[in-house]
């Protein structure tokens, strides 16, 4: 002792112990019968629960408004896109999921081609994706929507590379939104 | 040769009733933990989930049969049959029934295998054979995690055989004969007292000492997942490890039948006065009175197994040892004074 060992006794002293009551079981607490028999009231009570379960491919879940799947492209009512290739999600998009290659709008009657630009080329990589939304936020056509879809399925990388077709039929017709281009 | 044939389609009828019954549990349990657990279980394979039993055998069939390198090849082969072979063993003498008045045969057919004068020492003798084919499993496994379980085992089961054994002394001292087949006759038809009744202490403590037997929760410490990963079968695949399964389940059944004889006074049903009815249409209600009691007794083994916790090891000890041990001893002694002073001395006075 005294040789940096202490007694337990001292350690007692200079801790500030708490020493906790235990409290002493019951004859009803240690036959544990009464407990046995209120767990399984429980269990027998629960088994005319409605379920809970999600019966998966046929139902999904309730998504909230702003849940944040699979980016998609979407159209007005008139079936235009509504993409100008500004390329602003593609220089937002943190994980440089994004891929525009713009071109000049060329339709013979001169009835969009006031709008200029359209994506020649709008490519998402699914796999590079964080879903973060960057890129519906930032969108001034309100061109680009986080759609309910996340469900990406594919047996090789390149399934997972969404191109324009797939990401329009992903975001499908958006109805409401404010025409800029209209009247122009 | 009637004779015979009798016994042949009696022994095929009830070991395939086992069987489908056997199958029906696995079911049955996976249905019931949902409902517990506010699910719906299995549900793809046929209306509601029916043919999941018929699923999960072919998948077990046409699984890969892995027999590691380190094992015993001969006892590691032969264990699940150890397990498998006693559970179903057992049912031979239990009455599942009263006897069965067939129009085309002149004696009416005794609805149990075989009537053995020493019907319960044989249950008890065969069940804890079962022990044989974990303690061999888990030690021909050659890993730590089988042998852990195999030791478990031995020890749990030789430890409740005794209390199971003595609890069902009192029994004999009242019927005064160790035939299932007279003990439940006497239930359903001497005094009629089901024996849950004037035995209450040996009921709890053979029911929960049946629970140890049969490896199931609050007591499945050979297969302790927790701790054991699978316990005896952690080196078993495909068919063979289906075997242990299906003994488990069938030790269960088995369990269930032999408390509901020994107990719950077999096909017996309350104020029916049996010496009345021998057609078959009673006959066959006796079959469904006997078969409704199995089947809450299965349904207590599921409930029980979504409730509670396991038990500690040191705890199950105690339980066995410092708790039942006494407290059969005790009610032996009681029931030995009832019999032979308090009872002649009341109808005496």
């Amino acid at each position: 002792m005294g040789h940096g060992h202490r007694t337990l006794v001292e350690c007692e002293l200079t801790m500030g112990t708490v020493t906790v009551p235990r409290h002493k079981m019951t004859l009803a607490e240690r036959l544990y019968l009464p407990a046995i028999w209120a767990g399984m009231r429980l269990t027998f009570r629960r088994m005319f629960r409605p379920s809970v379960t999600i019966q998966y491919p046929e139902q999904t879940h309730d998504f909230l408004a702003n849940y944040r799947g699979a980016p998609g492209l979407v159209r007005d009512e008139d079936g235009r896109e509504k993409c100008v290739a500004c390329q602003l999600c593609e220089f937002i998009c943190p994980p440089k999921a994004i891929q525009i290659v713009p071109g000049e709008i060329e339709d013979a009657d001169h009835s969009r081609s006031h709008v200029e630009r359209e994506p020649k080329a709008f490519e998402i990589d699914m796999l590079r994706c964080i879903y973060c939304g960057y890129c519906e936020e930032i969108c001034p056509e309100q061109a680009i929507f986080m759609t309910d879809e996340y469900r990406l399925t594919g047996s090789e990388r390149e399934d997972f590379v969404y191109d324009k077709d797939r990401l329009y039929e992903l975001g499908g017709t958006m109805k409401g939104l404010p025409k800029k281009w209209e009247g122009k | 040769m009637t004779d015979l044939l009798v016994h042949v389609v009696k022994i095929l009828v009830v070991f395939h009733v086992v069987l489908i019954v056997v199958a029906y549990m696995t079911l049955a349990e996976r249905k019931v933990s949902a409902w517990m657990q506010e699910r719906v279980g299995p549900n793809r394979v046929g209306f509601r989930g029916l043919l999941q039993p018929i699923a999960d055998g072919l998948k077990f069939i046409f699984k890969e049969e892995m027999v590691p390198g380190h094992v015993d090849k001969l006892i590691y082969t032969l264990a699940p049959v150890f397990v498998m072979v006693p559970a179903f063993l057992g049912m031979a003498v239990i009455p599942f029934g009263r006897e069965l008045h067939l129009p085309f045969l002149d004696a009416p057919v005794p609805m149990v295998i075989a009537d053995l004068d020493v019907g319960i020492l044989f249950v008890l003798a065969i069940s804890s054979l079962s022990v044989y084919g974990i303690v061999l499993g888990g030690w021909a496994s050659n890993s730590k995690y089988s042998m852990m379980g195999g030791i478990r085992s031995s020890a749990q089961m030789i430890s409740y055989e005794v209390c199971m054994g003595l609890s069902l002394i009192g029994l004999f001292l009242l019927d005064e004969s160790l035939s299932l087949m007279e003990v439940v006759r006497l239930q359903a038809e001497g005094d009629g007292w089901w024996h849950i009744f004037n035995q209450p202490v040996p009921f709890v403590i053979f029911l929960i000492a049946g629970f140890a037997e049969t490896n199931r929760l609050p007591f499945d410490m050979p297969e302790a997942e927790t701790e054991l990963v699978a316990g005896y079968h952690t080196e078993y695949s495909s068919m063979k490890f289906a075997m242990f399964f299906m003994g488990e389940y069938a030790a269960m059944v088995v369990f269930s039948m032999l408390i509901t004889a020994l107990f719950l006074g077999g096909y017996d049903i309350p104020f029916v006065d049996w010496a009345a009815h021998d057609s078959l249409g009673w006959d066959l209600l006796a079959i469904l009175s006997f078969a409704v009691k199995v089947a809450a007794f299965l349904f207590l083994f599921l409930w029980i197994r979504w409730t509670l916790p396991r038990f500690r090891f040191d705890q199950l000890m105690d339980l066995g040892w410092k708790i039942f041990l006494p407290a059969t001893l005790g009610w032996i002694l009681i029931t030995g004074a009832w019999v032979t002073v308090i009872e002649p001395w009341w109808s005496a006075s």
